[in-house]
């Protein structure tokens, strides 16, 4: 009943997008009368109907209920509750209904909150945001139906990948999914500004927030999956330049630059079409990165489902989507009246510059990516990995860091550059500083050791708007882009440190014995058994002395999973100020060792602190953009648009006060 | 210095943007020419081996009886097979979890001067032997692709498991 009712939900929320589509595209007429007010309780009603459906299959998942397939392929009566549930979103099908989901949740919030567009704008973004929901709609209801029910039930379900039953990773899937959708609103609301031609700062304002949002969570989503993957494979790296991890990073690469110049359109009016067309590309992005991951066209450490067949489906999306969002903006893109103009050197020229340099990473990651297909079929197996990705991409990378430094500094429209002299130099100090500090200690290659004195330059340069200000009167928008630079620096400087300065130690180690890596000293105590809810493990314990310091005991386990039959190895970390121990337990050899994988990685930690500022960041620039956009709809209110505009000028004033 | 003419100013940005976009591709592209490495199976390994030292990734099946641990317990050798050719492999460090003889493996590093394949990376998927459900679609789609062969058997063995008595 439970399956049926979830069913009948989808099909309903599906067809209630179509009058969405059909309501808004006529609404655009002038005399559309009744039929253009349907848009928005089309889209709230839309937006119930799916989160029921939703509501229905994570029930199912809670009950374990196997006459339904999805269920039974993917869960366990054994598993803990909450990874019951996240085998709900654990799957191609349920992710698939997450992702409607959260798309048909965020349309009826704009359908219900959002006020400030021209209705007429409204009603085609909410219509541009239908069509795209039809799609998926149509892909769930005749391609994957979560709720199909198996002819008869099975007795036990087959499980969910032990890989998965992590609790970072049950909850990086939705994350990412958040920031994936939030795109879609963005692109929404660009083929809706594109087709009314408003492309206004009011359009800028409206669609931050969810670009902002989006951001955000893309963030969590890319620091928690990296995360993941360092601890839970065991191979003591935090990224891979994997497809499927590309496919994350490339949406991210894109929001970056949205963003950025949605604040340019919306405070300076300027950029217009530039905006437009990177909401194009971020959704694209997320599309592609959809494909990629959900089609098995490549053959990833990280591939999902395989299926030929849907993968097709999801491409003739794209196509129909990106190529229609394209030729649109083909069309129209010239209609888009030229926007506030400014010079080469000044805040908007410093965020041109960035927008540009992301574009090009964004690019150098997508011809990687793809470029194993391409010459797949010429039939030529190539694997694209570090040595193209990270050389490449810091030629872009470094100039952009650099120019992120001082571009907060530049007033809008026109400045000079004597004037943010002083702290450039302060800037170029520190990071010349650290430069020679790590030529000091040796050894260090290029890449980590420019990456290390950029991150020390960065950590000055973020803080400098806020030199000369008043803290206490230092708006939250600001703040949080200050935390955010500053949390690209501390990530850079992990990642830099990282690489530099880790220690690796592989040793076959007796009861008893110990090795030694870094300053540290491993001893094997012994080797137990153990039992979780669903697995069996054979667990070391292992005394670590960092120096003279006390013993800490850690525990890596080598875990058997029953179903699905499957093994996984569950490092051991200990976290200090300075760095990261890292153990793994191998197998036993003939002659009764252990083999023993041990790393010291001094200030990997810093890559997710610098991840979180950096989400952090996002979260305080978004709270103090809402809460300055209530303040400016109240004055407005009173019919004062002078006093709004100053308003909003004011929020957008050159961090430096000189 | 005074702000562009807007038509100057529209042309001047996208100049830029093309020259940096255009560049980004050119550089992509001669990287991708001498960086990217080739993937092998070992019937092309044997046919026409890469130059030693050239980082490249070997795909095959572990052949079953061939895995052995050297004498100072973390160096494992083994032979990567796709039934008409045999390359050993040599790989200091922890075996991934799904690395067993019969399975598939796509192993990163180089051929070595006596014709050895030194690994430095062992890549298993790590949820590989898990859809069993595509398991007819999974033997006609992959059947020509060697490696997605070595999946085949293993989804098998999974659906061996799930039959057995508990």
């Amino acid at each position: 009943m439970i399956a049926e009712l979830g069913l009948a939900a989808l099909w309903l929320a599906a067809a209630l997008s179509v009058l969405q589509l059909v309501a808004g595209a006529l609404g655009q007429r002038e005399n559309s009368g009744e039929l253009a007010t349907l848009v928005r309780p089309a889209a709230v009603i839309q937006g119930v109907l799916a989160g029921i459906s939703f509501v229905m299959l994570l029930c199912l998942f809670a009950r374990t209920d196997l006459s339904v397939k999805l269920v039974a392929m993917n869960s366990h009566s054994d598993k803990p509750l909450v990874f019951k549930l996240a085998g709900a979103w654990g799957n191609h099908e349920g992710s698939m209904l997450l992702w409607v989901t959260v798309m048909a949740l965020a349309g009826a919030l704009i359908a219900a909150a959002e006020k400030r567009l021209p209705e007429k704008t409204m009603r085609a973004t909410l219509a541009a945001q239908a069509f795209v929901g039809i799609g998926f709609y149509a892909f769930l209801l005749f391609a994957s139906n979560p709720f199909e029910r198996l002819p008869q039930p099975a007795l036990e379900g087959l499980g969910l990948n032990p890989l998965l039953q992590d609790i970072g990773l049950a909850f990086h899937p939705p994350t990412l999914y958040f920031g994936y959708v939030g795109l879609s609103i963005a692109f929404s609301f660009a083929v809706g500004a594109l087709l009314t031609r408003q492309v206004t700062p009011d359009f800028a304002r409206a669609m931050r927030p969810w670009v902002l949002g989006a951001w955000i969570f893309l963030t969590l989503g890319i620091t928690a999956g990296s995360y993941w993957a360092y601890y839970e494979l065991g191979w003591g790296g935090w990224w891979f330049w994997d497809p499927v991890e590309n496919a994350s990073l490339m949406p991210w690469l894109a929001a970056t630059a949205l963003l950025h110049s949605a604040s340019v359109l919306a405070s300076r009016d300027a950029l217009r079409a530039w905006t437009i067309m990177l909401g194009v590309v971020a959704f694209s992005m997320s599309m592609v990165g959809t494909f990629l991951v959900r089609s098995g066209i490549l053959t990833s450490v990280h591939a999902f489902a395989v299926d030929p067949e849907r993968g097709t489906f999801i491409l003739a999306l794209l196509v129909l989507y990106i190529g229609g969002a394209l030729a649109v903006f083909g069309l129209r893109a010239g209609t888009v009246s030229e926007g506030q103009r400014f010079s080469l050197i000044s805040r908007e020229g410093a965020l041109v510059f960035n927008n540009v340099m992301l574009s090009a990473i964004l690019g150098v990651v997508l011809i990687g990516t793809l470029y194993p297909l391409l010459t797949e079929a010429f039939d030529v197996r190539v694997s694209v990995g570090p040595p193209y990705f990270n050389p490449v991409g810091a030629i872009f990378t470094l100039p952009m860091l650099a120019i992120m430094a001082v571009g907060p500094l530049l007033r809008w429209r026109q400045d000079r550059l004597e004037r943010i002299s002083k702290p450039a130099i302060a800037a170029a100090v520190a990071a010349l500083a650290a430069l020679v500090i790590v030529l000091l200690i040796g050894g260090v290659s290029v890449l980590p050791l420019l990456g290390l004195a950029l991150a020390a330059g960065l950590a000055v340069a973020s803080f400098m708007p806020l030199r000369g200000r008043k803290l206490t009167r230092v708006p939250t928008a600001t703040w949080g882009m200050v935390i955010a630079h500053f949390g690209i620096a501390v990530a850079l400087f992990g990642m830099a440190s990282e690489s530099a300065f880790s220690e690796e130690r592989l040793a076959a180690v007796e009861i008893g014995g110990s090795a030694q890596v870094g300053k540290w000293n491993v001893a094997l105590d012994a080797v137990d058994p153990v039992a979780g809810p669903n697995w069996t493990a054979l667990q070391g314990r292992l005394f670590a002395t960092y120096g003279d310091g006390s013993p800490i005991e850690l525990g890596p386990q080598s875990r058997d999973f029953w179903s699905p039959v499957q093994q996984t190895t569950e490092s051991a970390l200990v976290t200090r100020w300075n760095g990261q121990l890292y153990a793994v337990l191998g197998n036993q050899n003939a002659d009764g060792r252990w083999q023993l994988r041990l790393w010291w990685k001094p200030f990997v930690t810093f890559i997710w602190y610098g991840g979180m500022l950096i989400a952090l960041g996002g979260l305080l620039a978004l709270i103090g953009r809402l809460v300055g956009d209530i303040k400016r709809r109240r004055i407005r209110a009173r019919g004062d648009v002078r006093r709004a505009d100053e308003a909003e000028l004011a929020a957008a004033r050159p961090a430096a006060a000189s | 210095m005074s702000a562009l003419q807007p038509k100057h100013q529209r042309l001047v940005l996208i100049g830029i943007a093309m020259m940096a976009l255009i560049g980004a591709g050119l550089l992509a592209a001669y990287a991708l020419r001498s960086e990217a490495s080739y993937f092998y199976v070992p019937s092309q390994m044997a046919e026409d081996p890469p130059e030693v030292g050239q980082p490249v990734r070997l795909g095959g099946m572990v052949r079953e009886g061939s895995l052995a641990t050297l004498d100072d317990g973390v160096t494992i050798a083994f032979v990567v097979g796709d039934g008409e050719a045999q390359v050993p492999v040599r790989f200091a460090g922890i075996v991934p979890s799904l690395f067993v003889e019969g399975s598939g493996v796509v192993a990163e590093g180089r051929l070595a001067g006596d014709g050895t394949f030194v690994a430095d990376n062992l890549l298993a998927k790590h949820d590989e032997n898990y859809v069993p459900r595509e398991l007819q679609e999974m033997s006609e789609h992959q059947a020509r692709d060697i490696v997605a062969g070595t999946e085949q058997l293993g989804a098998n063995r999974v659906m061996n498991n799930q039959n057995a008595p508990r």
